[in-house]
């Protein structure tokens, strides 16, 4: 919590001072939306992990679900294609972030306003529309990817129809389309850096990249734990690009574990198994998420 | 930091120019493929070698798009949606966010916190209770379906909070003393200062219900009911695809989100920043 929030009751001025409900009536809409639309829901969803319906009646089955999934092959294959998918995309994508940040802040770059608009740009683009232009962008065949890879004497790709090659095309998608938005982040950053920092490093005759470890990476690490963490999260639950570009295959090699959850929940409408599997992964993330805030924070400190 | 224009200088100015020009060309590509395909028929799209001028069947493909499938209905769908949801959406967590950083209140740190653990938990968990609740409700293929449930956005509130605390106290104490109600002074006295922060809000909750996927797929059952990514969609998955109408559909459905974009590009930037970079 910030400062403000736990400071001791301010101010009793009987004249100037709001009524004591004012703040929960700005409240209340929000909160009646949250514990209907929200919290509800997540404990419904509990419930119905420890459920199996069949012939319409529903049946309590405890752990039952839970222990299917830890045996279930599928599961741990949409669990490490979302592993692979996260360890490779995410740090690619913040590494190119970073530098395009530091680009731009460098003031080497000329006609920076021009660039910065082609990089943000695919932000705008959604899912499923991306997901469309990517998947004829990639066709094995009459791809225009393919064609510049042809006519470069490289051979051609089987994008989306290898299981190597479909898990890269949604790395590269992924990519394509989030990169702009944590450069944009870096970019904030970077400007709060003091440039006496930088002054002091080079009367010191630190070289560039010297100042680059040891000034910006740090300057930035606010930053990069911030979207580590949220791209992690946003990884984890990866659903639209596989479902657009590749439904899953070929051979579950793109299966993700949000996928598989959409799959037992409205192809074959077991609710209680996509239930469970929905806390499995929000376990995951809960882990994971604290795993980065701890190791971010100590080695600042 | 700037150093004098050494030829050194200018040589590295060059290189990390021309670096950076040939990734935007890379990010550019996709967006002047979506123009070619868009306005060239299906079978002339996958052709070897590809076409890669600028065709002139456009029309003829948003005539199919709009005339065989029900595009149309999608569009002022989505568009409806999207518009009601930033509106509503936008009022409500601004509200919110108005309580947690302008007074102090018992519960405030608990109600906060509750907020922000939201922000990490994944949506996917309520899909399956969400749909039930909708068909119990009676709610699929309703637009108060899609609107409801994110109307309280985390990341809205957190916002918004973020952006209201640099409203000065003494603004409001003063509103107050002069007799002013409470609801009064959040309308007339606290909204107007914020108004580029409302305009961050508004464009990124549009964005992000123009484009949601997953849930509206789930909740729409019946094609008159589907907005543009569900209708997209459906388009892709029959068998034989007809891909000019379905680029064109697709250039259909980023013209306006690339046109709101390009004019206020600011707003973009600030709703992305504002919610990241303090903390």
């Amino acid at each position: 919590m910030t400062a403000s929030t736990s400071k001791p009751k301010r101010r009793r001025l009987g004249y100037g001072a709001a009524p004591r409900l004012t703040p929960y009536l700005f409240l209340l809409p929000v909160f009646v939306l949250f514990i209907a639309f929200k919290i509800y829901p997540y404990l419904y969803a509990f419930w119905l992990s420890l459920t199996k319906v069949q012939r319409g009646q529903t049946f309590f089955v405890g752990g039952g679900n839970y222990l299917r999934l830890a045996q279930d092959p599928i599961f741990y294959k949409a669990l490490g294609n979302t592993a692979l998918i996260l360890v490779i995309q995410v740090p690619l994508m913040l590494t190119l972030a970073v530098l395009l940040a530091v680009a731009f802040h460098s003031g080497l770059l000329k006609w920076r306003a021009i660039w910065r608009t082609a990089y943000f740009i695919p932000i705008v683009m959604g899912l499923v529309a991306y997901g469309i232009l990517f998947s004829t962008l990639l066709n094995n065949q009459y791809g225009l990817i393919n064609f510049a890879l042809q006519s470069i004497g490289l051979p051609r790709v089987p994008w989306l129809g290898d299981p190597f090659w479909a898990k890269i095309s949604i790395i590269i998608a992924l990519t394509w389309h989030y990169t702009g938005n944590s450069a944009v982040i870096y970019l904030a950053q970077l400007q709060s850096i003091s440039g006496d920092l930088y002054e002091a490093a080079e009367i010191d005759g630190a070289t560039a990249i010297q100042r680059f470890w040891h000034v910006t990476l740090p300057g930035l690490r606010p930053a990069i734990t911030l979207t580590l963490v949220l791209s992690t999260i946003g990884t984890l639950q990866l659903f639209d690009e596989p479902y657009v570009l590749t439904n899953g295959g070929p051979n579950n090699a793109t299966l993700t574990v949000g996928m598989y959850l959409y799959q037992n929940g409205f192809k074959y409408f077991d609710f209680g198994y996509a239930s469970a599997i929905g806390y499995v992964l929000t376990g995951i993330i809960g882990i994971l998420a604290l795993i980065q805030f701890r190791l971010l924070r100590e080695k600042a400190a | 930091m700037r150093t004098a224009k050494t030829p050194q200088a200018r040589t590295m100015s060059l290189v990390v120019t021309l670096v950076i020009a040939a990734g935007a060309f890379l990010m550019l590509v996709p967006f002047y493929w979506l123009i070619v395909a868009s306005t060239h028929l299906s079978r002339d799209i996958f052709s070897n070698p590809p076409n890669l001028a600028v065709g002139d069947q456009l029309f003829t493909n948003l005539g199919h798009l709009f005339g065989d499938t029900g595009f149309g209905n999608a569009l002022k769908n989505s568009f409806l949606i999207a518009i009601l949801y930033a509106l509503i959406g936008g009022s409500v967590c601004t509200a919110a966010g108005y309580a947690f950083a302008k007074f102090s209140f018992p519960g405030q740190g608990v109600l906060f916190g509750a907020v922000l653990i939201t922000l990490a938990l994944p949506s996917q968990v309520t899909l399956v209770p969400l749909f039930q609740i909708m068909v119990q409700l009676n709610w699929l293929n309703t637009y108060q379906a899609l609107i409801l449930p994110n109307l309280a956005l985390p990341f809205g509130i957190f916002l918004m909070r973020q952006t209201m605390q640099s409203v000065p106290d003494e603004l409001i104490q003063a509103a107050r003393v002069d007799g002013a109600g409470e609801f009064r002074i959040f309308l007339q006295v606290v909204l107007p200062t914020m108004r580029p922060a409302l305009a961050a809000l508004g464009i990124f909750m549009f964005l992000g219900q123009w484009n949601d996927f997953v849930y509206p797929l789930i909740i729409l059952r019946t094609a008159d009911a589907y907005t543009i990514p569900v209708a997209l969609a459906s388009l892709q998955g029959v068998s034989d695809t007809d891909y000019g109408q379905l680029l064109a559909g697709t250039a259909v459905s980023v013209l306006p989100v690339l046109i709101l974009f390009l004019f206020l590009q600011r707003h973009f930037v600030a709703g992305i920043l504002a919610g990241a970079v303090k903390q």
